[in-house]
């Protein structure tokens, strides 16, 4: 087993710490894992993304441009890299803010209310829980275990009541999938 | 053995020098390498060393070349523009033979360049930096587990040398998060008596110790300079590192360092399973390079292929290790872009077919 995944979007939507949650997770279950943020200019022009692998194999370059699975949460980042989704990958996508769907028909496209789901949760920062919710359910790599393992090393100590709706959110993130 | 850990290169490199037994930090903030200093700004007053921010890389390197003439565990951390900010003091210290661990987190040069990665101060690394004839030891990291891991040897190889030790690393890995566990280390232990040269205060046992680089005499400081060549000398014979893979059965062989090393070895296995017999040496010790290995491959490979992510500065080592017995080709980025998988792959095509061609 070895995924690509790119996560990208705007500074603030939790971009680097969703993909921290991944790797940690990973780690969690033994596997290799890497995570490799954007830190250059691109960070600073507002826009955020990272790459994170994971693998039961050691790791060569974790530098790579093609990904199995892309995670976008703005338009601009949908432009940048849906291009380099590999032939039947998949891209994840929240549905509100990407005013122009992929439109490649050699990979899958799950477009994802996300935001909406985290605003009927009363809590509109959970959105990238949701999305990994949901990219767990289509990829059964990590145990929620390992997830919620996971968040409670990545969220400050001073955030940790927020592990249950966080929680409620990887459930609900599942449930955009399979319904 | 503690936990596995995941975190950043930067961070791993710095609590690796407070088990290490880091007493002294002296440094300048500047990214790519802002993390290791912030890390220690919050831990190593607590935890039985002085972190000092300096007002710019020139102070720094100053009091780093003080705090080690104590003969305690010293260290810097830089980027590119600030390492080159110290090359004076580097010079100095390394006249004076003060140890000491220097981190160069290298960005895309020349001039203030950029802030991604890049291989760009080799030469500057191992080949002096500063003026006069002197060496570092380089140790080059491919991992957030080298980057703890080499924390140690260097600090190690720093006090049984008596000389500053450089890690040169890169903006990718210092950035990157990945597994690290760090090894039980013992800091007494591993202590290395200076009681001999290091100014702590005068004994009525023994006479004064002085640490200076100014030596006035044109023979005693030809003298200082036969000493220090023949320290390099053992260093070249004893302190060799690198990595090997698949030499055996190689037509070509990729030398590469650090980040690159984990590219090229990508590009390694997508070319072997396209048919190519690849292998590839890893040099770990920049300085003392491995030109013995070298040397012994190009009896039995057809070709080299150095990859950097620089103009072409290692190449040049390879070439003089090799001696013109076969041809050493070269691909590399600059500025802060970082090659591909892919693009490695292609150039190995390349020269496979030119060789295929030729016969």
């Amino acid at each position: 087993m070895n995924k690509e995944i790119v996560i990208a979007g705007f500074g603030g939507q939790g971009v680097l710490s969703m993909g921290m949650t991944f790797a940690y997770a990973g780690m969690v279950e033994n596997l290799e894992v890497a995570w490799m943020p954007s830190y250059g200019p691109e960070m600073r022009g507002g826009t955020a993304n990272c790459v994170v692998i994971l693998s039961d194999q050691k790791i060569s370059s974790p530098i790579i441009n093609e990904f199995d699975t892309a995670i976008i949460l703005n338009q601009p980042s949908m432009e940048k890299f849906e291009s380099m989704v590999k032939p039947n990958g998949e891209i994840l996508f929240e549905a509100s803010t990407i005013l122009s769907p992929p439109t490649r028909n050699d990979i899958r496209q799950y477009k994802l209310p996300a935001n909406a789901a985290a605003q009927s949760l009363n809590n509109k920062r959970i959105m990238n829980m949701i999305i990994l919710g949901a990219f767990t359910q289509l990829n059964p790599i990590l145990h929620d275990t390992s997830i919620m393992t996971a968040l409670k090393k990545v969220l400050p100590e001073r955030h940790h009541h927020l592990l249950p709706i966080n929680e409620k959110a990887l459930h609900r993130g599942k449930e955009l999938i399979y319904r | 053995m503690s936990e596995k850990l995941l975190m950043k290169g930067n961070e791993a490199l710095a609590e690796a020098a407070i088990r290490a037994g880091l007493k002294g930090y002296f440094g300048y903030p500047i990214t790519p390498q802002s993390e290791l200093l912030e890390y220690l700004s919050h831990h190593l007053n607590n935890r039985g060393g002085s972190f000092l921010q300096a007002e710019s890389e020139l102070a720094a390197i100053n009091m780093v070349y003080g705090a080690a003439g104590a003969g305690v565990r010293t260290m810097t951390s830089t980027s590119s523009p600030g390492y080159s900010l110290m090359q004076e003091g580097v010079s100095y210290i390394a006249c004076a033979e003060i140890p000491c661990l220097l981190v160069n987190v290298v960005r895309g040069g020349p001039g203030l360049g950029t802030i991604q990665p890049s291989q760009g101060d080799y030469f500057q690394a191992v080949k002096g930096g500063g003026h006069g004839d002197y060496k570092l030891i380089v140790l080059a990291p491919d991992s957030v587990q080298e980057m703890a891991d080499f924390v140690y040897l260097g600090f190690d190889l720093a006090d049984k040398y008596l000389m500053p030790v450089l890690i040169l690393t890169d903006g990718a890995l210092g950035q990157m998060m990945e597994p690290v566990t760090f090894p039980d280390y013992d800091v007494e232990k591993n202590k290395v008596d200076h009681s001999s040269w290091a100014t702590t205060g005068k004994l009525t046992s023994r006479s004064q110790n002085v640490i200076t680089s100014l030596h006035i005499e044109a023979e005693k400081m030809e003298d200082i300079n036969i000493h220090l060549q023949k320290k390099y000398k053992t260093i070249q014979e004893n302190e060799v590192r690198y990595e090997a893979i698949n030499t055996e059965e190689a037509d070509i062989i990729i030398v590469a360092f650090g980040l690159v090393a984990r590219v090229a070895h990508k590009a390694m296995e997508n070319a072997n399973k396209k048919g190519l017999k690849v292998g590839m040496i890893r040099p770990i010790t920049l300085f003392p390079f491995p030109t013995e290995i070298l040397l012994t491959l190009s009896e039995k490979v057809d070709q080299f292929l150095v990859v950097e992510m620089n103009a072409g500065q290692m190449v040049e080592d390879v070439r003089l290790a090799v001696n013109g017995k076969i041809p050493v080709d070269f691909y590399g980025r600059m500025g802060g872009v970082i090659p591909q998988p892919s693009e490695i792959v292609d150039k190995l095509i390349q020269m496979d077919s030119s060789k295929t061609h030729s016969k």
